[in-house]
């Protein structure tokens, strides 16, 4: 016997979780079975979906999808499809999210650079860089790897439409350095730090670097729980709209979207099994039959009906290079690559680099294809950076790739079920 | 034994173990310990950093190694699977070897911790003695003072009659054979059964309700000599004492692991050990065969057996509510969410999972003096979560997490074996002896 689903999903990121919601959308029982904790944690919290083509910042997203090239996973979808399922990914995020279904936003990091993006959390909204009110950037002396004035520097030398300053700020609480993470949670719980609640401390802080700019950017920590509440505080105790700032990893909107999709998945009903990484398929007949996890050690068999592969790219492990080849590891689908490894590499670092393309392809219907135009097996499909064809660091699509893939890969699987 | 932090010869990739580390910090975010501690410098620099540091210099360990209470939160939280738990173990053992003085107060503290059997094999001998002193104001202040041993949490009571006294005054392994065999057509498949010591000496009622469960699933158990599973050991540095214990067990098991038999568990950081920590660490005999042979006992039958069916058909006659916790270490094991799926589907029993807090305790962590007030202000988000649930009864597998659970909001807390075994009508409750015949 095995650990029974009708749909087993392997990956937890943002792929893996939107096609198990799909799939359980469509009256799937559904298992998302993952390697370890989700590393959505780690992304920005932004979720793009084409933010550049051939280096030239996208207005309308959906309008360039008809610009990239035929083997991207879009091509392959339809611009219709990547549309319904971010309207239907919408629904999930709630109120958390905000952003024009047809024009990118244009959004300020901490690092200095602004990224575009379909959707970002509402806790950026003041924040967008085609506003042009004055900007006071803001970080804690305390807190590593976030410069608010070189930020705002660098902005300016961009040529943002508004003024920008940047000043740091001491909390008297913080004694040591302190993680984003960590000050996320000391403001969740407006813990009494140097005998004043954090969030008050913060309010004073910040007011005393404060000369009057319409609204005040903050690196992205004011909390996990309820960053809303925390910033309609922090606006109304300084009289400006207080905003947040994307941050690299380990990211607090990251980790927040992560909880919304994982609460999104314990109410539809989806099983997760974490911390146990799928190593071995067992198929016959042209169909996967069952696949076993190491529960530390101790092989256990998970069967389904359908299966979905979302373990990632290069950076996740779902696709992985060697000295002389790039292969999928798991099921051992068709990655087609140069036959040169010399010929992975641009000359140049920036590229176009033929590496991040690398990755499976599919039919209609999301199941990986063999050389010979084939699907490796008819009850497997693919859904996010496992699909190769599209440069997504470099056109900012790597979550609406992730989001209409696994939509699609999630209702194709559930329609699928022999019942 | 592999080690991971070092190259094989003659090959130039990436050391396995230690290079993948980016330094993206998601350990540091995810550690219970750094996030109420403020001298813990985190698990990123106790595992690549500090191994990184302390490799071809006279640089030592940094003391704050033994602060860490190998929860292995880190170990899933790594995008890079980059194994923390085995480095921190690895410097924690050095740490102890080379720099610790024997005879220091931490040391001694941190070995009677760690070999806790010893202390309660001698206790359990006279079990209502030691019930009647553990708890003496005096001798705990003295323990307290003396040894930085926590005065300000209840010792666990000792069982009158320990898992083994009872399983043998049952007939031990033939009466097991005997009574599975009603429950099976042929020769009943033997299981064999890590208790470890808390089942042992304390929660007694867990091993006996896994033996009627098995039996009544057609299996004959068997209770082979075993020691300690290493957890305590590991987590104080104590390494070789972790290598004498398991030498033991193997040797105990061995004909188990020679017959291929499945070794169950009740306790997840004793199924962690058996699976994990051994085999990282120890090149033994037999060491890998037991490892991969090891299982969660509800994970085992719900993969062999129609437990999930025979759960969702079970009619209870009383309804029960669970406020649940998952133990840390049953979340690298993919144990985390198995009580509560398999109890999902019975009718009349409501769980309510409180999420992925820790509960602080981890062991002997939340039993030394100073890390006794990290250890609670990690349990506050779990206690709140408990007390704003549904229901008043506890339910975890792990020993010390039910400790912790008890003592941060004064629930009775269950372990998951013993509501299946008595929801499928099967338990041992009090030693008495009650079996459901298997119909069809």
């Amino acid at each position: 016997m095995a650990i029974e689903d009708d749909v087993l999903v392997i990956g937890g990121g943002l792929a893996g979780m939107t096609a198990a919601l799909a799939a359980a959308a469509a009256g799937s029982s559904v298992r998302v079975v993952s390697k370890a904790e989700s590393s959505l944690g780690h992304a920005s919290g932004l979720l793009d979906v084409l933010g550049r083509i051939d280096g030239e910042l996208v207005s309308d997203p959906y309008r360039a999808i008809a610009r990239v090239d035929t083997d991207h996973p879009y091509a392959m979808l339809g611009t219709d499809r990547v549309r319904q399922a971010m309207d239907w990914f919408d629904g999930i995020l709630g109120d958390a999210y905000t952003g024009d279904s047809h024009t990118n936003a244009l959004v300020p990091t901490i690092a200095g650079t602004v990224t575009p993006t379909a959707r970002y959390p509402r806790t950026m909204a003041a924040g967008l860089a085609s506003d042009d009110r004055s900007t006071l950037l803001v970080d804690i002396d305390r807190m590593p790897a976030v410069d608010a004035p070189l930020a705002a520097a660098r902005l300016e030398a961009a040529g943002v439409p508004f003024s920008v300053r940047g000043a740091s700020i001491t909390m008297p609480g913080l004694a040591t350095d302190i993680t984003r993470s960590h000050f996320a949670r000391l403001v969740d719980r407006n813990e009494t730090i140097a005998d004043e609640p954090i969030r008050d401390q913060l309010a004073a802080a910040i007011a005393s670097v404060h000369d009057g700019e319409a609204r005040i950017g903050f690196p992205a920590v004011l909390g996990l729980e309820q960053p809303a509440v925390v910033i309609d505080y922090l606006s109304a105790a300084l009289d400006a709209d207080v905003f947040e700032l994307p941050t690299d990893p380990p990211s607090v909107p990251g980790e927040r979207l992560t909880r919304l999709l994982e609460a999104a998945l314990d109410d539809a009903g989806v099983r997760m099994t974490a911390g146990v990484p799928i190593v071995d398929v067992n198929a016959a007949d042209g169909r996967v039959r069952d696949v076993r996890g190491t529960h530390a050690n101790t092989s256990v068999p998970y069967r389904a009906d359908q299966y979905i592969l979302a373990t990632g790219g290069l950076v996740g492990g779902g696709v992985v290079a060697d000295r002389s080849t790039v292969h999928e590891p798991l099921f051992g689908c068709h990655v087609s690559q140069p036959a040169d490894r010399a010929d992975w590499y641009a000359d140049t670092p920036a590229g176009p680099h033929a590496f991040p393309r690398f990755g499976v392809h599919t039919d209609h219907e999301m199941r990986p294809l063999e050389a010979d135009g084939m699907p490796t097996f008819v009850n497997l499909r693919a859904a996010g950076a496992v699909i190769g064809g599209a440069d997504f660091p470099a056109q900012h699509a790597g979550s609406g790739i992730s989001i209409a893939t696994g939509w699609h890969a999630g209702r194709r699987a559930a329609e699928a079920i022999d019942r | 034994m592999t080690d991971p932090r070092e190259q094989p010869p003659g090959n130039r990739d990436l050391r396995p173990g230690t290079d993948p580390c980016y330094k993206c910090g998601t350990c540091d975010a995810s550690c219970p310990v750094a996030d109420v501690d403020e001298d813990f410098p985190g698990p990123k620099f106790q595992g690549p950093e500090q191994w990184r540091l302390t490799r071809g210099s006279d640089r030592d360990v940094d003391p704050s190694i033994m602060a860490c209470s190998n929860c292995m939160r880190c170990d899933g939280a790594c995008p890079a699977s980059v194994p923390l738990s085995q480095l921190h173990n690895t410097a924690r053992g050095q740490y102890v070897t080379n720099q610790q003085s024997a005879f220091s107060r931490p040391a001694i503290r941190n070995r009677l911790l760690a070999n806790y059997r010893r202390g309660a094999a001698l206790a359990a001998r006279f079990p209502r003695l030691a019930n009647a002193v553990a708890n003496n104001r005096l001798l705990r202040w003295a323990m307290d003072r003396g040894l930085g041993i926590t005065a300000d949490r209840e010792l666990p009571t000792f069982a009158t009659q320990t898992f083994r006294s009872w399983w043998e005054d049952r007939g031990g392994a033939d009466a097991s054979r005997e009574r599975a065999a009603r429950n099976c057509e042929d020769d009943p498949p033997v299981v064999a059964y890590f208790h470890g010591c808390y089942t042992n000496y304390h929660t007694v009622e867990v091993g006996k309700a896994l033996v009627g469960l098995y039996e009544s699933f057609g299996y004959a158990v068997t209770v082979p000599p075993q020691a300690c599973s290493g957890t305590p050991m590991f987590a104080n540095g104590r390494l070789d004492d972790a290598k004498r214990e398991h030498e033991r067990t193997l040797a105990g098991f061995r004909d188990a692991i020679a017959d291929g038999a499945p070794i169950l568990t009740s306790c997840t950081s004793c199924s962690m050990a058996l699976r994990q920590e051994h085999p990282e660490l120890f090149d033994l005999a037999g060491i890998d065969e037991l490892a991969g042979n090891t299982w969660d006992a509800l994970e085992y039958l719900r993969v062999h057996e129609d437990l999930a069916d025979r759960l969702a058909a079970a009619t209870p006659e009383e309804s029960s509510t669970y406020v649940y916790h998952a133990p840390c270490h049953a979340r690298n094991q993919g144990l985390a969410r198995q009580a509560r799926e398999l109890l999902a589907d019975v009718s009349g029993v409501t769980v309510t999972d409180v999420g992925d807090s820790c509960s602080g305790i981890s062991g002997t962590y939340g039993w030394k003096a100073e890390h006794y007030g990290h250890s609670m202000a990690i349990g506050e988000p779990m206690f709140e979560h408990m007390e704003t649930a549904p229901g008043d009864t506890g339910l975890t597998e792990c020993p010390t997490c039910a400790m912790q659970m008890e003592h941060g909001t004064g629930y009775e807390v269950e372990h998951p074996i013993v509501v299946v075994a008595d929801v499928l009508g099967c338990g041992l409750a009090d030693g008495a002896y009650e079996i459901t015949e298997r119909s069809g």
